[in-house]
């Protein structure tokens, strides 16, 4: 590894000015993407500012709260372990508790944080080799994955820069559940980003991953009300039982009257470069009657458009099917 | 083998190491601390094929901490370029910066050597190499065109190894068939992964080197170095007493070894290489890719009439290495016509070794689903169409089994599982949204043994007396220090907190290579041998000291139990190994005997066989691929121990999971860099995917095939499963896949 600059940070504010001065720097969380990639020599800050330490001063970043007019703030350096087993979560909605549990290991989970896990970085593994062509990484040098081992990649929005896939599955909950991510700059200003526009398309720059600034600290997710979220559901379909990425995943919320559905929060992981909210699927559900008919044409919808690629065809059905399965146990919740 | 009167050999005793292991004091080969230590880190090619054209170590050299940095531009000029020790197939071609030619993507090109490891690793990113590219083969049905059949090899004693073997008539067998079988089965590449990476620390004073290592062949990596620098074998000194996994990749000694010791060398100072985790994938071999026509003809009533199996695998640019899948069909099944034959290819890839039933573990899951198709073919049980075939003698050699209790393992394991609640037509068995399926295959290793020298010391300790138990072997973690100390034990009539077993150490006598499953029945002998001769010569001195109760008392007649001397016969006579030890002027006695085999294996076939039968249950919607239980029955002669026993089986069983549905290398076509290198891209099974494993060894006496009455256990626990999950898949779905891993992919 190389030798870097560390610093621990003692305020929100010093954090943020630390980071803004040096282009390369980062903040530490739970560091196990950041560590990890700096060992590959993929991430290369020369300057580390360790967030840890403000859970102390600042307890919002460590608490998890109901909101005032419902809903729930959860601060960004809430450890996944406790967000999963959270009560409020737990009851209100079990698909983000089933999502962080069905990501990683029991000790990765208890050191990641809620920022670090919206901001883990692709699994790809042209990505992780630096000897390799790579768009996100080195910009200019070529995506291998599209002529290379694909199996684990995207088939939705992706470009002809890249096909990696996000392989976040708290933040596919998250982004179902209308989450929207509160951040702080330097200056001190906040702003508060849907997850849905958080996250950017590869497009012509797979580099930018998100619309956070450098000097942009994650401070809160803020989960709006969603009553029929009680109704929800995660399902991981990977290569094993535990402690592998999704090659497909489907989190579904569905408002469920009389057999008809009212509403419905559908959004799919392992599929997507970035956490794949289907607008489009969820569109296709309301108004019609729970039935497998009604899976069926959402998950035709959702996976509409999508693009594999040579490892990676099995995905479009496997996709189709994980929502299908999906949809209909949550209707029989 | 006598009996012995302490009875320890059999029983289930926990590892005499366990609390070494556990309290973290067993020193494994990176945790010696030394004087002066320095680090190594291995700067690896990243092209494939070709050579280096210039590498500049300015300024890694420069950078803090490093001590210096060996390329071939620097590093000493070894006999022979580097190959005096290369001895296919374990002594083999290595890359020690000799040259700049470049074989394969991820090669050795310098060693950068630092006060610490940090340092080393960062100033490895500094060294810059431009390359001159050459032609790159990496893909292997791109290079399956130029496969060629492998030269013709001398079988070795007791066992066709041949690379091309035929009996009979093959093709009047097929023509003469009601039903024939033509598929091709292909299995992947794939790498060990060890808990513990390779790691060594070499050392010199005068002309004398130190290497610790982690080594499945202390013997062998002390030749390996020797012959490689062109020393006598005795200033050689390898220390290995814990290895922490092995299955075949550790059997070697590969270039990192010999780059320590270069480096430390050139840098006069002790330097350790470990590999890192992506550093095993390439380096240090792993097993072939393999792909195997298999055509087998059969009369309506199941009467195989002929089997050709045709096997091609990779291999590197620099040394043939061969999965031999087919050398188990030549024995499997009674067939009077048979044609088993190999070709190789050349890839850019590190050169592949011996993973775990190197053969047996493809073989058997090529023939073993073959033999499923055929029985469908012919609407018949697969476990009856095998034993229709079942071979009373050996089809290969002619000769008798020593023991073969391969029916019973058939009958015992079909009860258990509930073999005969299979529904023969594939896809009708449900539960809920489960597609249920059972398959089945055979298993089998053959039993090997190497000469192996033990050296059995009697000695006061304290007021009572112990054995020290020592020999060259190596215990990968299976449990041969346990073993040994319990034939110890039983041979001496101690208890085994009595005995005292040490290994791993090149100081003491020989031991063969702990591959073959071969360690306890090699070793194992000896140690029985050279601890019935200690106890001889300790009862002698009884019986000739006449200020012994036991004077004049013939030695046969004196039985000992927790070293007690009694009488065979009515006498009240008794004394203590301590009391004889301590009227003896040096305190100590001491036997070294050998022990080989002999006429026995010119006259039996001999193998260990068992039955797997397999459940699959696989998600109709997700078609996720659930392995809910696996039955194995085995016979394996003499069970030494119990419970380890147990644990190499379901340790075996669990990697054919493993083979089955996870494990495959990945290699780059376009570069034949290594792609999935770590442990969360190459995927073995985590705890979630194991269910129920149940191993019952069923009774067997072979009284011919060693001393101790043992067949090897390390290997077989991995062959045969395989095959019987993806039979019991194809039963299960109706989809018949004939490659591995099986993946939900496959099945949507
Ligand atoms: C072997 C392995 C398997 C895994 N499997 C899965 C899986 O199956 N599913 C899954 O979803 N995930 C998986 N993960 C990923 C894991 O969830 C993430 O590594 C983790 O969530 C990252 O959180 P962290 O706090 O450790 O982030 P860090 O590594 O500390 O940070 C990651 C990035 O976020 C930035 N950052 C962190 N916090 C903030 C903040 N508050 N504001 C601004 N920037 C911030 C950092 O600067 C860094 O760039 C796996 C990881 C590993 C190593």
């Amino acid at each position: 590894m190389r030798d870097f600059h560390y610093k621990r940070a003692k305020s929100m504010e010093d954090a943020t000015r630390s980071i803004s001065g040096d282009p390369t720097a980062k903040m530490l969380a739970g560091g196990t993407t950041l560590i990890d990639l700096m060992k590959l020599y993929v991430e290369r800050p020369d300057f580390i500012v360790d967030i840890n330490p403000l859970g102390k001063i600042s307890s919002d970043l460590v608490a998890i709260a109901p909101l005032a007019h419902g809903g729930l703030r959860i601060g960004s350096l809430v450890r996944n372990s406790d967000l999963a087993w959270n009560d409020l979560v737990k009851r209100d909605y079990p698909v983000l508790s089933e999502a962080l549990l069905a990501g990683a290991s029991g000790q990765i989970r208890n050191m990641a944080t809620v920022g670090g896990n919206l901001l883990q970085r692709t699994r790809c593994e042209y990505f992780r080799d630096t000897s390799m062509g790579c768009n996100k990484r080195e910009p200019g040098s070529g995506c291998s994955a599209l002529d290379g081992f694909n199996r684990m990649h995207a088939i939705l929005g992706t470009s002809e820069k890249c096909i990696a896939a996000n392989p976040s599955d708290m933040s596919v909950a998250l982004v179902a559940l209308d989450a929207q991510v509160r951040v702080r700059s330097s200056a001190g200003a906040e702003r508060t980003i849907p997850l849905v526009d958080f996250h950017l398309l590869p497009g012509e720059h797979p580099e930018r991953e998100s619309v956070l600034h450098h000097d942009e600290l994650i401070t809160a997710v803020d989960l709006p009300a969603i009553p029929f979220a009680r109704r929800s559901h995660y399902i991981k379909v990977r290569d094993r039982s535990s402690y592998a990425f999704a090659l497909a995943s489907a989190a579904v919320a569905l408002d469920l009257r009389d057999g008809m559905i009212h509403d419905a929060r559908v959004a799919m992981g392992g599929v997507g470069t970035k956490p794949w909210r289907s607008h489009v699927a969820e569109k296709a559900l309301i108004g019609l009657r729970a039935s497998d008919d009604a899976w069926r044409a959402a998950a035709e919808a959702a996976l509409h458009g999508a693009k594999p690629h040579r490892y990676n065809k099995f995905k479009i059905e496997l996709a189709k099917r994980t929502l299908v399965k999906t949809l209909s146990e949550v209707a029989a919740m | 083998m006598a009996t012995n009167e302490s009875g320890s050999v059999g029983k289930p005793m926990n590892r005499v190491d366990g609390r070494l292991k556990v309290t973290g004091a067993a020193r494994y080969a990176a945790d010696w601390p030394i004087d002066g230590l320095t680090y190594g880190v291995i700067v690896q090619s990243t092209i494939g094929s070709g050579r280096v054209a210039s590498i500049d170590v300015s300024r890694a050299s420069k950078a803090r901490g490093v001590i210096g940095v060996l390329t071939h531009k620097n590093a000493q000029k070894l006999p022979d370029k580097g190959r005096a020790a290369v001895n296919p197939p374990a002594g083999r071609v290595l890359t020690l910066l000799q040259d700049g030619e470049v074989h394969y993507n991820g090669q050795p090109i310098a060693v950068v050597v630092a006060d610490t490891f940090e340092h080393a690793t960062d100033a490895a990113t500094m060294v810059a190499v431009t390359y001159e590219k050459g032609t790159l083969a990496a893909d292997f049905d791109a290079a399956f065109p130029s496969a060629y059949p492998l030269p013709e090899k001398p079988a070795e004693p007791g066992r066709n190894t041949r690379g091309h073997y035929v009996r009979g008539d093959v093709d009047a067998g097929l023509a003469s068939a009601d039903v024939r079988i033509d598929q091709t089965y292909t299995t992947p590449k794939e790498n060990h992964n060890p808990m513990e990476p390779h790691a060594a620390i070499a050392s010199w004073e005068g002309g004398q080197l130190t290497v610790y290592d982690t080594t499945q062949y202390v013997y062998g990596a002390r030749d390996t170095v020797a012959k490689t620098f062109g020393m006598k074998p005795e200033d050689v000194h390898i220390i290995s007493p814990f290895v922490g996994g092995g299955f075949g990749c550790k059997g070697s000694t590969w270039s990192h070894v010999l780059l320590a010791a270069m480096a430390s060398q050139s840098f006069k100072r002790p330097v350790k290489i470990v590999l890192t985790r992506r550093q095993m994938f390439g380096p240090v071999g792993g097993r072939p890719q393999t792909h195997q026509r298999i055509t087998l003809g059969a009369k309506s009533d199941g009467t195989l009439t002929a089997i050709r199996h045709v096997t091609t695998s990779h291999t590197s640019f620099i040394e043939d290495f061969l999965e031999p899948s087919g050398i188990v069909t030549r024995m499997l099944y009674a067939v009077p016509n048979l044609e088993s034959t190999h070709r190789l290819l050349k890839l850019n890839v590190g050169t592949p070794t011996y993973q775990r039933a190197p053969g047996e573990a493809t073989g058997t899951f090529s023939v073993e689903v073959a033999m499923d198709e055929l029985a469908e073919k012919l609407h018949m049980d697969p476990l009856a169409l095998r034993l229709k075939n079942y071979a009373e003698t050996d089809p290969d050699t002619g000769r008798p089994f020593s023991s073969k209790a391969l029916k019973e393992c058939y009958r015992v394991g079909a009860e258990l599982f509930g073999w005969s609640k299979r529904k023969a037509q594939a896809g009708t068995m449900r539960d809920g949204k489960a597609m249920v399926g059972y398959g089945l295959a055979t298993a089998t290793y053959p039993t090997y043994r190497s000469p192996a020298t033990v050296r059995a010391r009697m000695e006061m300790n304290g007021s009572d007396v112990r054995a020290v138990v020592q020999t060259a072997s190596q215990d990968l973690g299976t449990g041969t220090y346990t073993i040994m100390t319990q034939i110890a034990a039983d041979a001496l009539g101690l208890k085994p907190s009595q005995v005292r077993f040490e290994l791993g150490d090149s100081h003491f006598p020989k031991s063969p290579v702990s591959g073959g499953s071969m360690s306890a029945a090699s070793t194992g002998s000896a140690v029985h041998v050279a601890c019935t001769a200690l106890r001889q010569q300790v009862l002698a001195l009884a019986a000739n000291d006449p200020s012994s109760p036991m004077h004049g008392i013939v030695a046969t007649d004196i039985g000992v139990s927790e070293g007690r001397l009694i009488t065979r016969s009515d006498s009240p006579a008794t004394e203590t190994y301590a009391e004889v030890l301590a009227r003896q002027p040096g305190k100590a006695v001491e036997a070294t005997e050998s022990s080989a085999p002999g006429e026995e294996t010119k006259q039996f076939a001999m193998h260990a066989f068992g039955a797997v039968f397999a459940e699959a249950r696989i998600d109709s919607d997700t078609r996720t691929i659930r392995i809910p239980r696996l039955v194995g029955a085995y016979g394996v002669g003499r069970v030494l121990n119990a419970k380890l026993a147990h644990s190499q089986m379901i340790s075996g069983m669990v990697w054919g999971v493993s083979q089955a549905l996870r494990e495959e290398t990945e290699v780059d076509p376009r570069n034949g860099r290594y792609v999935n290198a770590d442990l969360a891209e190459y995927r073995v099974p985590v705890n979630a995917d194991i269910h129920d494993l149940d191993v019952i060894f069923v009774d067997e006496d072979d009284p011919h095939i060693n001393p101790i009455g043992a067949k090897g256990i390390g290997e077989i626990g991995i062959t045969g499963v395989a095959g019987a999950i993806a039979n019991a898949i194809y039963n299960a779905t109706g989809v018949r896949v004939r490659h591995l891993p099986i993946r939900l992919d496959d099945l949507l």
